[in-house]
């Protein structure tokens, strides 16, 4: 039945949660979109984030969805969308092990050997140890199983020789999941092996790739010649492509996305107090337009994502209302960057704070930023492709 | 949470959807729109069965007393068979007046007939400033003794033709505000000096009407409600048409998607079909996220004003603020991949892509709406 509200036993989950970040989230944590720096921008930052994160574990409250024998709360998925709303809501940072959290570890709970989910598990939760995701290449990005960084097999290790890309945080990064070929001569998705590599081996090199707003967040990684222990294989040597695809599973489906109605209700603000040619921008008819079409846009959003959950919740089969989060959503995040800088006209250049514009400095690193929306996870022509041949049953081209 | 419709909903759905796939193919849809009457009076009675003409009615009134989010699956399949006749004017429009604004008296007398198929009633609000709030509201209600004498013009009222009585709103007084002052009377069609005309409007299945009243006199009893009481009602009658519009856009919009992607399946060119190059594939996908959306906001929208939510006014608009965008989007890029064909009038789209623009403007189009967002947003 159609009904928008919580139940009374999620409700009171919510209250919990909503009240012990109120009384433990303190302000020099806080962000005001946490998708604006999903990795620490230095490591100072990092470092107090680490400590929430700890603070965070001592109390039960990371990787809730993880069972309880393995230190998480076995919370429900409708106890993770919630638990995700309110920390969202709090402005509260992305944890430095959130990869780690909602990738690799279910990853491994699923299908780990015993020996390295009692390594690596506890680690990850208690915020000791930080990993990085190495799967795309430079020549492998929408079609990742076309990999090429190589594994030579020399029986109780591996040799690692080649490169990965867009690793995110692997600058502050304890661990890898690796994606590595190990059977050249094999179909693409049948000699792929999923590793577990230390950055502290030799042979390993991290180099930024700085983004066009200065963003330091990605990264190339190179390795050469680099030893990893056989005990570091997740499944079966040859078959980790699906156990890629389990952590990628994953990765779909805790898209938690931004907060666009508090960066619309902010531009809001904005309009009614700032004035644009003699006049608030707010008393300006394309201004109230385009402002309200895209909170209009965020709600829509909001609610097809709903949708999408509820038939999770219920059981059903993915409904086509979940395929276009990503195509959407980026590219709504685009427009209210876009629609800011019709706001704030020369302001929209100056990448600091103003006396004006207190925030212009978020703004103007969002409007550049904003480009990378609708690329990575996949880009919106190969979101569209996907929503064309796996939703609506087009031909591939 | 649980924002999916429930077994019933969907039991409604079905046996819509198997109804209307028999009775109202689009042979059907084309032979009525040609005629006045727009629907048989056998379909008219099925429908009347069926509980549709009562669903928003409570059962005392003869209905069944179900909620905007019912109605909203109930449009849904209407819109994808571009159901002809006069079920919008009667049901939600006449109908839903006379339910929000009349004494316990008036509605016994009224709701049961138009939920058994007996009476057709339609609402005349509309004015030729086109306007969609109170100040829109000129026409001239003059007391006098024993009623009122109404006088002036309504435009765009649906199927007023096929009404056997006309709901229609005046300005009794000039108050301090403009939702001071209007009141609503209950007009029978043969009324002396009542006359109504035909509007050459390009959706035949569902016909716009002129209705001109020349001091048309009216008893005390024909007032329904309070008198100069009457905006709060109508706005409520407003905003129910605004979603169950919204809802038949979202079922037109998913059968012209469903329609354009079969036939890019088919069509070749170039030795491939048009659906597996990008240009085609990468549209149909952008028709697709309009088209849920749409969806979403509509179903929120219904279930906000049923659960009588503060925010029920701007879900309303921005559902239909969305879903008239959307179904003029969608309709346009349906006929744009259908090529030379979908410009035919032998092809069906055309009917869906007249619908679809005759419900975007109705009831505030997306821009009307999109300012009332805005206001509520910085309020």
């Amino acid at each position: 039945m159609m009904d928008f509200a919580d139940p009374p036993e999620h409700a009171e989950f919510r209250r919990e949660f909503r009240s012990w970040l109120e009384a433990n989230l303190t302000d020099d944590l806080r962000v005001e979109d946490a998708q604006d720096s999903r990795v620490a921008p230095d490591r100072e930052t990092l470092e107090k984030r680490i400590a929430w994160q700890k603070k965070m574990y001592a109390a039960g409250w990371v990787g809730i969805s993880w069972p309880k024998e393995y230190g998480g709360r076995g919370a429900s998925f409708i106890q993770q969308v919630i638990f995700d709303e309110e920390y969202f809501r709090a402005h509260a940072p992305i944890l430095p092990g959130h990869s780690a959290i909602g990738l690799l570890g279910p990853t491994l709970i699923q299908l780990g050997t015993e020996a390295q989910k009692t390594r690596h598990l506890k680690p990850i939760l208690a915020g000791d140890e930080r990993w990085c995701q190495g799967f795309s290449e430079p020549g492998a990005g929408g079609d990742l199983a076309s990999l090429r960084t190589r594994a030579i097999d020399k029986g109780d290790h591996f040799v690692v020789n080649g490169q990965k890309v867009w690793t995110s945080g692997a600058h502050f990064a304890d661990w890898c999941f690796l994606l590595v070929r190990t059977d050249p001569d094999a179909p693409k998705h049948h000699g792929i092996t999923y590793l577990l590599v230390d950055m502290k081996t030799p042979g390993i090199t991290v180099r930024p790739l700085v983004l066009l707003n200065g963003h330091r967040h990605f990264n190339e990684v190179f390795f050469e010649d680099v030893v990893v222990p056989k005990e570091n294989v997740v499944g079966k040597i040859n078959e980790g492509w699906k156990v890629a695809i389990t952590t990628l599973m994953f990765e779909r489906g805790g898209a938690g996305g931004r907060d666009h109605a508090a960066q619309i209700a902010r531009l809001v603000e904005l309009a009614k107090q700032f004035p644009n040619r003699q006049e608030p921008s707010w008393d300006q008819t394309h201004v109230r337009q385009m402002l309200a079409q895209l909170a209009i846009e965020a709600q829509a959003l909001k609610v097809t994502r709903l949708r999408g959950l509820t038939r999770r919740l219920r059981g059903e089969p993915p409904g086509p209302e979940g395929s276009i989060l990503k195509l959407f959503g980026s590219e709504l995040a685009q427009r209210i960057a876009d629609a800011s800088s019709t706001l704030l006209g020369p302001y929209a250049t100056i990448e600091g704070a103003t006396e004006a514009v207190p925030d212009a400095g978020r703004w103007a690193h969002r409007v550049m930023g904003a480009r990378q929306y609708a690329i990575a996870g996949g880009t919106s022509e190969i979101q569209r492709n996907i929503i064309g041949e796996r939703v609506l049953g087009l031909p591939k081209g | 949470m649980d924002i999916g419709f429930s077994e019933e909903q969907e039991l409604l759905r079905d046996t819509a959807r198997k109804f209307l796939d028999a009775a109202c193919t689009t042979k059907f849809v084309r032979e009525r729109m040609a005629t006045l009457e727009a629907v048989t009076p056998e379909f008219w009675s099925q429908i009347a069965e069926q509980g549709w003409l009562g669903i928003n009615f409570s059962e005392d009134d003869g209905g069944i007393g179900l909620g905007l989010t019912d109605l909203v699956v109930l449009m849904e399949e209407m819109g994808r068979a571009v159901m002809p006749g006069p079920y919008f004017a009667t049901a939600l429009l006449g109908g839903a007046a006379i339910r929000e604004a009349g004494l316990p008296t008036q509605r016994q007398e009224y709701l049961p007939r138009i939920a058994a198929g007996n009476l057709r009633t339609t609402l005349a609000a509309i004015e030729p400033n086109a306007r969609w709030d109170a100040s829109g509201i000129t026409m001239n209600g003059q007391p006098m003794r024993g009623g009122f004498s109404l006088s002036g013009s309504k435009l765009f009222v649906p199927d007023a033709h096929l009404a056997d009585i006309i709901v229609v709103a005046a300005r009794t007084r000039d108050g301090s505000k403009m939702e001071d002052g209007v009141s609503l009377f209950l007009v029978p069609k043969d009324a002396a000096g009542l006359s109504v005309a035909l509007m050459p409007s390009i959706d035949e299945t569902r016909k716009l009407c002129e209705v001109r009243f020349d001091n048309v006199a009216v008893p005390q009893t024909a007032l329904v409600g309070e008198m100069h009481e009457g905006w709060l009602a109508l706005a409520r009658v407003y905003d129910g048409a605004a979603v169950a519009l919204s809802a038949e856009m979202c079922g037109g919009a998913q059968r012209v998607l469903e329609m354009t992607v079969e036939y890019a399946k088919l069509r070749e060119t170039f030795g491939k079909p048009i659906g597996s190059y990008q240009g085609v594939k990468h549209k149909c996908a952008d028709m697709l996220v309009e088209v849920e959306n749409a969806k979403s906001l509509t179903y929120y929208a219904a279930w906000a004003v049923d659960e009588n939510r503060a925010d029920a006014p701007l879900a309303v608009s921005m559902a239909k603020s969305y879903a008239s965008d959307a179904s003029r989007k969608v309709s346009n890029a349906g006929i744009q991949l259908h090529g030379g064909i979908g410009m035919t009038w032998e092809h069906d789209l055309h009917l869906y892509m007249k619908r679809a623009k005759a419900s975007e403007v109705a009831f505030g189009d997306a821009t009307w709406h999109r300012e009332r967002v805005a206001s509520l947003l910085g309020a």
